[in-house]
């Protein structure tokens, strides 16, 4: 098959995948946080609120869209649509697995592997702060200008320790590429503990992914750091004056921030989509998982807490014995169980960025900021010389 | 048309215009936001050349940390826009011929000065990797930029002392 239909396939699967995840993962983050606080969250539409993303769109498109008289225009609808493109573009870098082969086709499981790749995110995540400072200043409002300043000013302070902590893995993995970065993680010491980067020798290394992952919610606004949005003195921040789908787009940006962010760690931290234990049996893992959940819905379907849970349930059961059968055919394995894998280390940052921000509150401003220049910053530096210390001696 | 002749053309028109609104906006920000424009076609240029490391420090430096600065500096300022003073006649009659003689005087010398100009084949350049350009920054040009780092911490260390005599 030629190059042009093997890519064109590749960007139809990640973007269907891509936009069902971001849909999903704020039905997940209701529930999450729901639980968190000792609620149901979303029940009504569908079961156990399963339509809600669906009613969500419908609800956003549905409604009026304003305009301000008052606002400087082309930035004001400009302002949207930049931060959705650059939120979204960054996904076409990400790998997702190996090298395969489909029926002889040789390819990637990435749509494009850029030999520069992690700078290709670094540029895109430093120029996507405009998205923000345009849609505040534009807005021609206080609260929303209030909030592009202190988005602006806090992604500058971030980016900062950010790099820095993704500069350490680089000098292990001796690549600017996710794929060879990813490749240098292969194999194990002792034949059991993964080579990740967190694991790997220079101790401080799992301090570089905590400082990565804390320089990452403050990047993406979420709690703790969400101070352009501080819903209690700004309003709503920068998108104050937006609604309906502008609105929107502003929305679907920060989870596609938040995917792409944890995507980054994972790659450089997490060994991408290598296994989290050796052996040939690695492979059935997935299918027992997905056997697991099974058998879990089968035994609540048993003792329902609510009558629908009868029929749900049950559903949800035969729904996880096709994946479970899936993932156990040998012609998709060598696909599917990389994708698994790395789709379950992105689902458990995801699952850490919605658990921080049901349990910690927000920081004040002057905290976000010298947090960042005399804490977060002399960390990463010492990280980074003790790394390069480390590379150059041994 | 091959793809990388027909991006460069694009990429070439975007960059001059936005070059030129950037002279010819009133309000800062429109003439920063072109800026942006002008730093992200560049950007695409060295990547069609094969410079891809340059290209991506393009656009994480100056698209992303330098404008974002003068973005910030704008809408902290809430500067307005600029207010047009009155031209003497002369600027209004001689203005632009001037301006056409300059450039062309400029473009002949520039034409004169460099070595005569070969074909552009995108992407045959082969230098433009991470390694190819540390590589080089620490063998053949490295006191120009050991002397650059210096000069930046000078720079650091001037605008601290300037900040801290502020607050004083």
């Amino acid at each position: 098959m030629s190059f042009v239909i093997v890519s064109l396939i590749k960007i139809a699967i990640v973007f269907a995948i891509f936009m069902t995840t971001l849909a999903y993962l704020q039905w997940i983050e209701r529930k999450v946080l729901a639980h968190i606080q000792s609620r149901t969250g979303p029940l009504r539409v569908g079961p156990h609120g399963l339509m809600q993303p669906l009613a969500d769109v419908f609800k956003l498109l549905t409604k009026e869209d304003l305009l301000p008289p008052y606002v400087s225009k082309v930035f004001y609808l400009l302002a949207p649509f930049t931060a959705v493109c650059l939120a979204l573009i960054s996904i076409s870098v990400i790998p997702f697995g190996p090298e395969i082969d489909v029926n002889g086709t040789h390819t990637y499981m990435q749509i494009s592997d850029v030999n520069v790749g992690i700078l290709f995110v670094l540029a895109i995540g430093a120029v996507s702060v405009y998205g923000v400072a345009l849609a505040g200043w534009s807005s021609n409002n206080k609260y929303s200008l209030l909030g592009g300043l202190r988005s602006s000013a806090q992604m500058i302070s971030y980016e900062l320790p950010l790099t820095l902590a993704i500069v350490a893995p680089l000098l292990l993995a001796n690549h600017l590429s996710f794929r060879g970065i990813v490749d240098s993680q292969a194999g194990y010491y002792l034949g059991f503990i993964p080579r990740w980067n967190v694991f790997q020798s220079p101790f401080p290394q799992i301090f570089g992914f905590i400082i990565f992952m804390i320089a990452g919610f403050a990047e993406t606004n979420r709690l703790p750091f969400d101070l352009p949005e501080a819903e209690n003195e700004l309003v709503a921040g920068f998108h104050t004056e937006y609604s309906s789908m502008k609105f929107a787009c502003f929305f679907m940006a920060e989870y596609a921030n938040m995917v792409t962010i944890t995507s980054v760690a994972t790659l450089l931290f997490l060994g991408g989509w290598h296994p989290l234990f050796p052996g040939p049996y690695c492979n059935w893992f997935p299918t027992f998982v997905f056997l697991f959940a099974a058998f879990l819905f089968f035994y609540q379907a048993a003792r329902p807490a609510r009558k629908r849970d009868r029929i749900t349930f049950p559903l949800f059961g035969v729904g996880a014995l096709v994946l479970a059968g899936i993932w156990a055919v040998p012609f998709f394995q060598p696909f599917l169980v990389p994708a698994f894998w790395f789709a379950s280390k992105v689902g458990v940052l995801l699952f850490t960025y919605i658990w921080v921000r049901g349990t910690l509150p927000r920081f004040r401003y002057d905290q976000l900021m010298h947090f960042a220049w005399t804490f977060l910053f002399p960390c990463a530096l010492l990280n980074l010389l003790l790394t390069a210390l480390f590379v150059a001696v041994f | 048309m091959h793809v990388d002749t027909v991006l460069f053309v694009i990429c070439a028109i975007v960059s001059i215009l936005c070059a030129l609104n950037l002279v010819v906006q009133k309000h800062p920000i429109n003439s920063a936001l072109s800026l942006i424009g002008v730093m992200a076609s560049l950007a695409v240029l060295y990547l069609l050349l094969g410079a891809e490391f340059i290209a991506m420090a393009q656009m994480i430096v100056y698209g992303g940390a330098v404008m974002v600065l003068f973005v910030f500096v704008i809408m902290l300022l809430n500067a307005g826009g600029e207010k047009a003073s009155h031209k003497s006649w002369f600027a209004q009659i001689a203005g632009l011929p001037l301006l056409l003689a300059l450039i062309g005087l400029l473009a002949f010398l520039i034409r004169g000065v460099l070595p005569p100009l070969r074909d552009v084949n995108f992407g045959s350049w082969v230098g433009g990797t991470a390694e190819a350009i540390g590589r080089v920054l620490f063998t053949e040009y490295l006191l120009p930029f050991e002397i650059i780092s210096v000069l930046i911490l000078i720079a650091i260390l001037g605008a601290v002392v300037l900040a801290r005599k502020e607050i004083d």
